[in-house]
C-alpha cells in the first residue's frame, strides 16, 4: 500500500527525521492560507499524488509570494498529472502540500528495502540525490553505496557511517546523517514497509540534514496490525476495478488488451495471460480468483471483467485442486447468466471433477466454447474475438 | 528413492485443529501410506485431545519426543505462524513445510535470520519449505501439503515451482503421457522463503531415482538465475524450463528500487535467457512442458 508524501512525512518526523515545516491543504484558499501561516518569503507547492516523477511534470512549484502561491495551488489542483510513472492519462491531482523552502546546498537519495537474496534489509543511499535513482544506478552505478543489515543486530553506527561518509557527506554534519539513517531504519522496521526512500534528502546551507521528500510502500500482509498506516489509504488513487476485486478476495489487475482471463492462482494466471500473448493475443487483466471460487466471486469477477469496455472475450482456465471443476462449472455458468454474457467465452479446465464440470457447461444451453490444453484455450479466444 | 519425503516419513500438524488443517489433514492420511505418516498434531490448548485419531501434543517438542517425527507442515494463521516455525526449528526437526499464504515479510525476515544464526552457532540445520507453498509430494508415498493427490504418478521426473496450480499443470501433463513424478515440490511465492530452486536442483541432482527435472519460475527475484547457473556447472540431468510473467507489467508488484536491486535479471525474457544460456531447454508456451521433457529423454 503507497501513501502520499505529505503522509510519509508525518511517519518520519515521528521516528525522528528532520522534514521541512508543512501543511497539507485540500483548496487553494487553504493553500494561501498555510503559506501565511508558515512564513517567510519562499514555499513550495506540490502535488500529492501516490506516483513519482512529478516535479517534472509540472505538479511541483517555487512560489516567491502569496499571489503566486494561489496561482500555482490554482493552477495544481484538479490537474490530470502526466509522470513516467502515471501512464498517457495521469492522475487526477485532488491534494497539495505546502511547504516553506529550503535552502539546498547539495542533495543525497537514502533508501531502506528488504534484499531477497540476502533476506537482509538493504539501507541504500548515493551522492546523486534528487535523480530518478534507476537512471543513476544504469549510467553510474559506483555512485550508490549500499549496506547490508542484520535485522536481528539493526542498522549499526558503523554502516549508517560508512553510508554518510561513501555518498560525501560533509565531516560537520556525518553525525546528523548518521541519526538519519537509524531513524529511517527504525521507521522502515517499525512500520513493515517494503521501501522507505527520501529522494532527495538535503544538506542545507547552514549544514542541516532534512528529507526533502517521502516514499513509502507498504507490506500488505502486515497491514492488520498497523491500523494508523491503513488510516492513511486514499482510493481515490487506486483502480476502481482493483478495489472491487479486493472486496472479493480476487486479485486483480488492469492491463491493455482485450482478452479478459479468470484463473486459479498467481502463476498459472501470468501463464494464461503469456500463452494469450503467444498465439497472438493480448490478455485484458490478470485475475487470480484464488483457493475456493464460489458462485458469488465468479460472477464478481465475470463483471469486473466486463466492466472494462475493451474486453472482447473471456478465457476460464481453472485447474481443479481442492476446488472442484464441477463448482466452478456452476459459477462460470450462473456468472454468465447473470452478467447477460454476449462475449465469446472459452473454458479450460483441468482436475479435480473436470469431466463433471465439462458436462455441466455442455448441458447449460450456453455458448461456451470448451478447450482441452491452455494452447487450445488461448487459439479458440483468439480467433474468437477477431 | 525421492527427495525430503518418503513413505517413512514421520509428520506434525502444527494448526491441525483449524478448519483448514484439518481438512488438508483429512486428505494427506488418505493419500498413500498418509495413515502411518501423520502422527501428531500441536494445540497448547488441547493437548491430550485427538483429531482424526491423530493426538495433540502442547508443543512441536513434545510431539517428535513422543512419535519420533522428524517433519512439520504448518497451517497456523499468518500472525502467528513465524513463531510457528520458530518452534519447530527449535525442536531440531529436518524439514518444516510451511502452507500459510499471507505471512508479514518481517516476521519472515527476522525467523530466516534467526535460523541462519543457530546454524552459525553450530545447532542443527532445520530446512523450510515455504511460506505460501502447496507443499509437496512424493507421488504413491506421501503427500505433505494441500496438492491433488489423484494427478500424480509414480516415476522418475522432478518437478520444482514457485506456483501451486502451476505446479499442477506440469504433473498432470506429465502423468498424461505416461511420464511419473519422482517428487514434486513447491517452494512458494513469497519473496522471503527457505528452500529455494538451487536448493531442489541440487537434491534432484543427487536423487539416483531422478531423471530430469522440469524447473518452473516466474518474474521477480534472482532465484531462478542463481538456480541456472548452478546447474550450468552441476547439473548432470536434463531440465526443461518455464517463466510465467512475459505479459506481467513492469513494476506492477514491487517498488523502482526493489527491481534495481535486482539488477533487471528479474523479468521473464531475462530469466528464460539465462537458463537458456545454462543448457535448459526452455519453452514459452506452459502446455509443453510434459511433451518437451519427454523429448529430452
Amino acid at each position: 500500500m503507497k501513501i502520499h508524501e505529505y503522509q510519509g512525512k508525518e511517519l518520519l518526523r515521528k521516528f525522528g527525521v528532520p522534514v521541512p515545516r508543512g501543511i497539507f491543504c485540500p483548496t487553494v484558499d487553504d493553500a494561501v492560507q498555510a503559506a501565511e501561516a508558515l512564513g517567510g518569503k519562499v514555499w513550495v507547492v506540490k502535488a500529492q499524488i501516490h506516483a513519482g516523477g512529478r516535479g517534472k511534470g509540472g505538479g511541483v512549484k517555487v512560489a516567491k509570494s502569496l499571489d503566486e502561491v494561489r496561482q500555482y495551488a490554482g493552477q495544481i489542483l484538479g490537474m490530470q498529472l502526466v509522470t513516467h510513472q502515471t501512464g498517457p492519462e495521469g492522475q487526477k491531482v485532488r491534494r497539495l502540500l505546502i511547504e516553506e523552502g529550503a535552502d539546498i546546498r547539495k542533495e543525497y537519495y537514502v533508501a531502506a528495502l528488504t534484499d531477497r537474496a540476502t533476506q537482509k534489509v538493504v539501507m541504500m543511499a548515493s551522492s546523486e540525490g534528487g535523480m530518478d535513482i534507476e537512471e543513476v544506478a544504469h549510467k553510474t552505478p559506483e555512485k550508490i553505496i549500499k549496506v547490508f543489515v542484520d535485522p536481528l543486530v539493526g542498522l549499526t553506527d558503523a554502516q549508517a557511517g560508512e553510508l554518510a561518509a561513501g555518498i560525501g557527506i560533509p565531516a560537520d554534519s556525518q553525525a546528523q546523517a548518521v541519526a538519519v539513517f537509524k531513524s529511517l531504519y527504525a521507521c522502515y522496521m517499525e512500520t513493515d514497509a517494503s521501501l522507505a526512500e527520501i529522494n532527495p534528502l538535503i544538506l542545507e546551507g547552514n549544514g542541516n540534514i532534512k528529507a526533502l521528500d517521502a516514499k513509502f510502500n507498504f507490506d500488505a500482509n502486515a497491514l492488520f496490525r498497523h491500523p494508523d498506516i491503513v488510516a492513511f489509504r486514499d482510493i481515490d488513487e487506486e483502480d476502481p476495478n482493483e478495489i472491487e476485486a479486493s472486496k472479493y478476495d480476487l486479485s486483480y489487475i488492469s492491463l491493455d488488451g482485450n482478452i479478459g482471463c479468470l484463473v486459479n492462482g498467481a502463476g498459472l494466471a501470468m501463464a494464461t495471460m503469456d500463452t494469450i500473448k503467444l498465439f497472438g493475443g493480448e490478455p485484458a487483466n490478470f485475475l487470480d480468483v484464488g483457493g475456493g471460487a464460489t458462485t458469488e466471486k465468479v460472477t464478481a469477477a465475470f463483471k469486473i471483467m466486463l466492466g472494462n469496455s475493451n474486453v472482447k472475450g473471456i478465457l476460464v482456465n481453472i485447474f481443479g485442486g481442492i476446488m472442484k471443476c464441477d463448482t466452478i462449472a456452476n459459477g462460470v455458468i450462473a456468472a454468465a447468466r447473470e452478467t447477460k454474457l454476449t462475449v465469446p467465452l472459452v473454458v479450460r479446465m483441468k482436475g479435480t471433477n473436470e469431466d463433471i464440470g465439462k458436462q455441466l457447461l455442455k448441458d447449460s444451453g450456453l455458448p461456451i466454447i470448451a478447450a482441452d490444453t491452455m494452447a487450445e484455450a488461448a487459439t479458440k479466444i483468439v480467433a474468437a474475438v477477431q | 528413492m525421492s527427495i525430503l519425503i518418503n513413505k517413512n516419513t514421520k509428520v506434525i500438524t502444527q494448526g491441525i485443529t483449524g478448519k483448514t488443517g484439518q481438512f488438508h489433514t483429512e486428505k494427506c492420511q488418505e493419500y498413500a501410506n498418509g495413515k502411518n505418516c501423520f502422527v501428531a498434531g500441536v494445540n497448547p490448548k488441547k493437548a491430550g485431545e485427538k483429531v482424526f485419531d491423530i493426538p495433540i501434543y502442547a508443543s512441536v517438542k513434545d510431539a517428535a519426543a513422543d512419535t519420533g517425527a522428524t517433519v512439520s507442515v504448518i497451517y497456523v494463521p499468518p500472525a502467528g505462524a513465524a513463531d510457528a516455525i520458530w518452534e519447530a526449528v527449535e525442536a531440531d526437526l529436518d524439514l518444516v513445510v510451511c502452507i500459510t499464504e499471507g505471512i508479514p515479510v518481517r516476521d519472515m525476515l527476522m525467523v530466516r535470520n534467526k535460523m541462519k544464526q543457530k546454524v552459525a552457532a553450530g545447532g542443527k540445520e532445520t530446512r523450510l519449505l515455504g511460506p505460501n507453498c502447496p507443499g509437496l509430494i512424493t507421488p504413491e508415498e506421501i503427500k505433505i501439503g494441500i496438492m491433488p493427490g489423484h494427478i500424480h504418478r509414480k516415476g522418475r521426473i522432478g518437478v520444482v515451482s514457485r506456483s501451486g496450480t502451476l505446479t499442477y499443470e506440469a504433473v498432470a501433463q506429465l502423468t498424461e503421457i505416461g511420464l511419473g513424478q519422482s517428487s514434486a515440490v513447491g517452494i512458494g511465492g513469497d519473496p522471503i522463503n527457505g528452500l529455494k530452486h538451487i536448493d531442489i536442483m541440487r537434491l534432484f541432482n543427487d536423487d539416483p531415482d531422478t531423471d530430469a527435472v522440469i524447473m518452473i519460475g516466474e518474474i521477480g527475484g534472482p532465484d531462478e538465475a542463481e538456480a541456472a547457473a548452478w546447474c550450468k556447472a552441476n547439473m548432470k540431468k536434463p531440465v526443461v524450463g518455464f517463466i510465467a510473467g512475459v505479459t506481467a507489467p513492469a513494476g506492477k508488484r514491487m517498488g523502482h528500487a526493489g527491481a534495481l536491486i535486482s539488477g533487471g535479471a528479474d523479468t521473464a525474457e531475462a530469466k528464460l535467457a539465462i537458463m537458456e544460456e545454462c543448457g535448459f531447454t526452455i519453452t514459452r508456451n506452459p502446455s509443453e512442458m510434459g511433451r518437451l521433457l519427454k523429448s529430452l529423454l
